[in-house]
C-alpha cells in the first residue's frame, strides 16, 4: 500500500513540478501562455536633419539606455550613403553615423520599439556624482543667491529643495529676481540645474519624449534630475512632481550632449511616434535574452533543430492518446505507437489528402501482397519487395496527384514507408488468418487513434505550450505513470463481458 | 451495442485486462521465466524432466536449408502437427490429419501441396508467428487422437481444456472446442465455442461462442450441457504440477485428454486470457483473492491443493 503511495505521490510531483516550472516561465519571460497573442509597443521614429558643408561628417545621437518603464525591443538605423554603428562611451550609448563627404540637406533616421513594462529593473548607477561649479554673471549670481536662500529656508532635503525651487520659479507673477534668471534666456530646466548644483546638489537635464500614438515632429521635453539618497530622481521642471511619468520615455540621461554632428549646420531633431502590435511570443524571446530560462531553453538551438523539437514535443501528446486508447478505451491498433507515426504525417499532408493517402496506399499495398503470397519468398524478402513497391506507389500516386493539380500529392513521402510496409504485411496476414474483419478492426482503431492524436497535435495551443513551455511534457508524463497504474475495466470489456449480464 | 455496467461487472468479480497485468502477472510472473512458456520446446523438455506426459515430438526444423529436406523427414508420416515454437495464441500452427497422394490434408479438410508447408515452414522460422517477430524454429509433433468422450463435439480440431492455475491452485477451467468458424482452432475471438467446467466435478456448467451464451455445439447441434470430463481431478492435479515446474505463479494450461495417452500437456500460457470468465459465467477475481489470502507456508502437494480446490471452489 505504501508502495501506491508514493508511486501516486510521485505521479503528483512530476506534474506539479511540470506546472510550477511553466509557470515560472510565464511569469519570468512573459511568454505568453496562448498562441497569438499580441503586445503593443511603440515605435519611435528619430530624424536628424541638418546642412552638410562637404566636408566629412560624423554625427554622434545619444540613444535610449536605462529607461525606466520601458525595454529595447528593437533598433535600426535608416540612412543610405552612412555608415552607422553604435558606440558606447563611459557608459553613453551613442548612434554614430559616418560619412566621407556630404553636400546640402541630409536626413537620417534611427528607428526603435520599445516595449512598456510593469517594473523598471534598476540597473547599477555609476559613482556617485558631485554637484558642477556654475558660472553666473555678477547680477545672475545674486539673484540665484536670493532665490537658494528662500528655497532653503522653507525645504529640509535635497528634494524638499527642488521642489520649492520649481515653485518659485513658476510663480503666476514671477519675483524680480526670477525674473531676471529667466530673462537670461535659459529654459527652466537649465537654470533649475544650475541652481541645484549651485546648491550643492547634484542635477542634471533629462530629455524625454511623450508618446502618444500618431505623432510627428515632436521634440524631446527636458526633465530636471537631481541625484540624493544614492539615487537619481526626476522632477518635472514645470510642475514639480517627482517621478518619470507613464507615459514618457527618458531619452537621453548625462552623458554627452544630445546630438552633435560634425561638417554640418543647423541640425535638429525631430520625433515621431507610433504604437504598434507585435506578437508577444517574439517580443518575450527578445527582452530576456539574458535570462536564466533562455539560456538553456530550446530556441538558442539553430531554427532547423528547433523545428525538429516542435515535433518531437508533439509526441509525448500522441502517446498519452495511445495509452488512453489502448488501457482505458481498449481500442485495438496495428503495432503499439504506429498511429503517432501516422499522426505525425498528417500533420505535413493535412488530414483529408493525409487520410486519403494512406488508405489507398495501404489498400493498393494488400493488393500487390495477395499476389505476392503466391511467390514463394521469405519473409524478410517479403517485407524488403513491399517496401520497394509502397515507395513506388508513393511515387506514382505523387505523380498523378501533381498532373492532376495536387501538390499534396508530393507530401504523402512524409509516411514512414518501412511502417508502412510492415503494416501491410502484418494486415494482410492478419486477413489470410483471421479474416477480413480483423483487418477492419485494428485497421480502423489505428487510423482512429492516429486522427484523435492529429487533431490534438494540430492545435495551436498545444502545439504552443509543448514547444515553449516544454516542462508541460512533464504533465503528460505524469499522465502516462498515472494511466499505467490502472487496473479498472476498459471501456471495450464493459461489451466483451456483456454475456455475463444475462447470467 | 449491448453494455454492461462496471459496477455489476465487478460486483460479479470479473477480472479486466488491466488489473490482470498489473496485479497478478506482473506481480507473480517472473519476467525471467517467460521464455519457459514461449517457447514451446521448452516447456517440453521442462515437462519431460519433471515426467509431465506432451504430445510425441517427432523432429524440430531450426534452419532454412533444413526445409528442403523436408519431403524425406515427412514422408513416412500420415498425420503430424506443426508448430513455430514462439507462436502466441494458435498462431501458426498446422494440423495435418491425413494425406492424400501427394497432398496433406488439413483438419479443415484443405488440401496443401508440399510447397504449401515449406512455405509455411519458412514463414514460421522467419519469426512472422513469433512474439516480435524474432526468428523462430519449427516442431513437428504427433498428432493427438481425442478421447471418444467429445465425439460430436468438436469440428475439425482438438478440443483441449485450459486450466488456470494460480499459485499452484488450479482456479478456473473451461473446455475449448473447435467449430467451423474458427477453421479448427481452439481460440474463442476465433470462434471457438468455450464451456465453462465446474471445478468440482468437471462437469459443463456455461458455455459461450463469440460471447454469447449457446446451449449446443453450432456444427453438430448436440446439448452442450451433458458434457462431463473423465478422470477430472487426475487432470487438475497434472494443471498443477504444471506450474510447480515453471515457477510462475500465474499460468494457463491448455491439456488434452488423449484417447490412448491420457492427459497430456498441449502449452503454457503466461498470459492467460479473460474469456474464461464469460466461459463459466463467473468471476476469477474472488477465487484469485482467496488463493492470494491463504497464509499456509508450509510445502502443500498438488494434491492436497486440487482437494481444496475442488472443495472451495464446488458448485453448490
Amino acid at each position: 500500500m505504501t508502495k501506491r503511495i508514493t508511486f501516486y505521490a510521485m505521479v503528483v510531483m512530476i506534474a506539479t513540478i511540470g506546472f510550477l516550472v511553466a509557470a515560472l516561465r510565464h511569469f519570468e519571460t512573459g511568454i505568453p501562455l496562448f498562441p497569438g497573442q499580441e503586445r503593443s509597443v511603440w515605435l519611435v521614429e528619430a530624424r536628424i536633419d541638418f546642412r552638410a558643408t562637404g566636408d566629412a561628417v560624423t554625427v554622434s545621437f545619444s540613444l535610449p539606455e536605462q529607461l525606466p518603464g520601458f525595454d529595447l525591443y528593437q533598433e535600426q538605423a535608416a540612412s543610405p550613403g552612412y555608415g552607422f554603428s553604435i558606440v558606447t562611451e563611459n557608459g553613453d550609448r551613442r548612434g554614430e553615423w559616418t560619412k566621407r563627404e556630404a553636400q546640402g540637406e541630409q536626413s537620417l533616421y534611427y528607428t526603435a520599439q520599445f516595449a512598456e513594462v510593469a517594473e523598471s529593473v534598476h540597473h547599477a548607477e555609476g559613482p556617485t556624482p558631485r554637484a558642477v561649479s556654475v558660472y553666473w554673471d555678477d547680477a545672475q549670481n545674486t539673484a540665484a543667491q536670493q532665490l537658494l536662500t528662500r528655497a532653503s529656508t522653507t525645504s529640509s532635503s535635497p528634494h524638499s529643495l527642488a521642489r520649492e525651487l520649481i515653485k518659485l520659479l513658476n510663480q503666476s507673477v514671477p519675483d524680480q529676481n526670477t525674473a531676471l534668471l529667466l530673462a537670461g534666456g535659459e529654459g527652466r530646466a537649465e537654470l533649475l540645474s544650475k541652481l541645484l548644483n549651485q546648491a550643492g546638489v547634484p542635477a542634471r537635464i533629462v530629455m524625454g519624449l511623450h508618446l502618444e500614438d500618431a505623432r510627428r515632429r515632436q521634440q524631446l521635453v527636458p526633465m530636471i534630475e537631481i541625484h540624493a539618497e544614492e539615487k537619481w530622481t526626476v522632477f518635472n521642471p514645470k510642475t514639480g512632481e517627482p517621478g518619470v511619468p507613464s507615459d514618457l520615455l527618458l531619452w537621453h540621461r548625462g552623458g554627452k550632449s544630445l546630438l552633435d554632428v560634425t561638417g554640418g549646420r543647423r541640425s535638429r531633431v525631430s520625433f515621431s511616434i507610433v504604437r504598434q502590435q507585435v506578437p508577444a511570443l517574439q517580443l518575450a524571446r527578445a527582452q530576456n535574452s539574458d535570462n536564466i530560462f533562455s539560456s538553456i531553453g530550446i530556441h538558442r538551438l539553430p531554427v532547423e533543430e528547433q523545428s525538429m523539437f516542435k515535433l518531437l514535443f508533439l509526441l509525448p501528446l500522441g502517446a498519452v492518446v495511445v495509452v488512453f486508447m489502448r488501457v482505458l478505451v481498449g481500442l485495438q491498433t496495428a503495432g503499439t505507437f504506429m498511429p503517432i507515426l501516422i499522426a505525425l504525417a498528417f500533420l505535413q499532408t493535412s488530414l483529408l489528402p493525409g487520410l486519403i493517402s494512406f488508405v489507398s496506399v495501404v489498400g493498393i499495398g494488400l493488393l500487390l501482397r495477395s499476389y505476392l503470397s503466391r511467390l514463394n519468398l521469405l519473409l524478410v524478402a517479403r517485407i524488403a519487395t513491399l517496401l520497394v513497391l509502397v515507395i513506388f506507389i508513393i511515387s506514382a500516386m505523387s505523380v498523378i496527384g501533381y498532373q492532376m493539380g495536387y501538390s499534396t500529392g508530393m507530401t504523402i513521402t512524409f509516411f514512414p514507408m518501412i511502417i508502412i510496409a510492415w503494416t501491410i504485411e502484418r494486415m494482410s496476414i492478419l486477413w489470410e488468418e483471421e479474416g477480413p474483419h480483423e483487418v477492419l478492426i485494428q485497421g480502423g482503431g489505428s487510423l482512429f487513434v492516429a486522427v484523435i492524436a492529429y487533431l490534438l497535435m494540430d492545435m495551436p495551443l498545444l502545439g504552443h505550450l509543448t514547444f515553449n513551455f516544454p516542462e508541460v511534457n512533464l504533465i503528460l508524463l505524469a499522465a502516462i505513470l498515472g494511466m499505467g497504474q490502472y487496473t479498472g475495466y476498459k471501456l471495450s470489456e464493459l461489451h466483451r463481458f456483456r454475456a455475463m449480464d444475462e447470467g | 451495442m449491448a453494455w454492461i455496467g462496471p459496477r455489476k461487472l465487478s460486483g460479479l468479480g470479473m477480472l479486466g485486462m488491466n488489473s490482470r497485468n498489473l496485479e497478478f502477472i506482473g506481480r507473480y510472473n517472473d519476467r525471467r521465466l517467460y521464455p519457459l512458456v514461449d517457447n514451446k520446446l521448452k516447456t517440453k523438455m521442462l515437462a519431460q524432466e519433471h515426467g509431465v506426459p506432451t504430445p510425441g515430438l517427432q523432429f524440430v526444423v531450426r534452419e532454412q536449408h533444413q526445409i528442403r529436406h523436408i519431403e524425406r523427414q515427412l514422408s513416412e508420416r500420415e498425420s503430424f502437427v506443426l508448430k513455430p515454437a514462439k507462436g502466441s495464441g494458435g498462431k501458426g500452427i498446422l494440423v495435418i490429419v491425413r494425406r492424400k497422394g501427394d497432398h496433406f490434408i488439413k483438419s479443415s479438410g484443405e488440401l496443401l501441396t508440399l510447397a504449401d508447408i515449406r512455405r509455411h515452414m519458412s514463414n514460421c522460422l522467419a519469426g512472422l508467428y513469433s512474439l516480435g517477430g524474432t526468428p523462430d524454429i519449427v516442431l513437428i509433433e504427433d498428432l493427438i487422437a481425442f478421447d471418444d468422450c467429445f465425439a460430436g463435439y468438436s469440428h475439425e480440431g482438438v478440443p483441449d481444456i485450459r486450466i488456470i492455475v494460480f499459485r499452484g491452485f488450479p482456479v478456473m477451467a473451461m473446455l475449448r472446442l473447435a467449430t467451423h468458424a474458427s477453421d479448427g482452432k481452439a481460440n474463442l475471438h476465433q470462434g471457438a465455442v468455450g464451456v465453462g467446467l465446474a471445478m468440482d466435478t468437471g462437469r459443463c456448467l456455461n458455455a459461450v461462442q463469440f460471447s454469447q451464451r449457446i446451449h449446443t455445439h453450432p456444427d453438430t447441434d448436440n446439448p452442450l450441457s451433458e458434457i462431463s470430463i473423465p478422470n477430472w481431478r487426475e487432470l487438475l492435479i497434472l494443471a498443477a504440477h504444471c506450474c510447480d515446474m515453471t515457477g510462475l505463479g500465474y499460468i494457463g494450461t491448455d491439456l488434452v485428454l488423449d484417447k490412448h495417452l491420457g492427459p497430456q500437456l498441449l502449452e503454457l500460457n503466461a498470459r492467460p486470457g479473460l474469456a474464461i470468465q464469460i466461459a463459466n459465467g463467473r468471476g476469477l477475481l474472488p477465487r484469485l483473492r482467496k488463493i492470494e489470502g491463504l497464509r499456509e507456508k508450509r510445502k502443500v502437494t498438488a494434491e492436497q491443493r486440487v482437494d481444496y480446490v475442488m472443495k472451495e471452489f464446488a458448485e453448490a
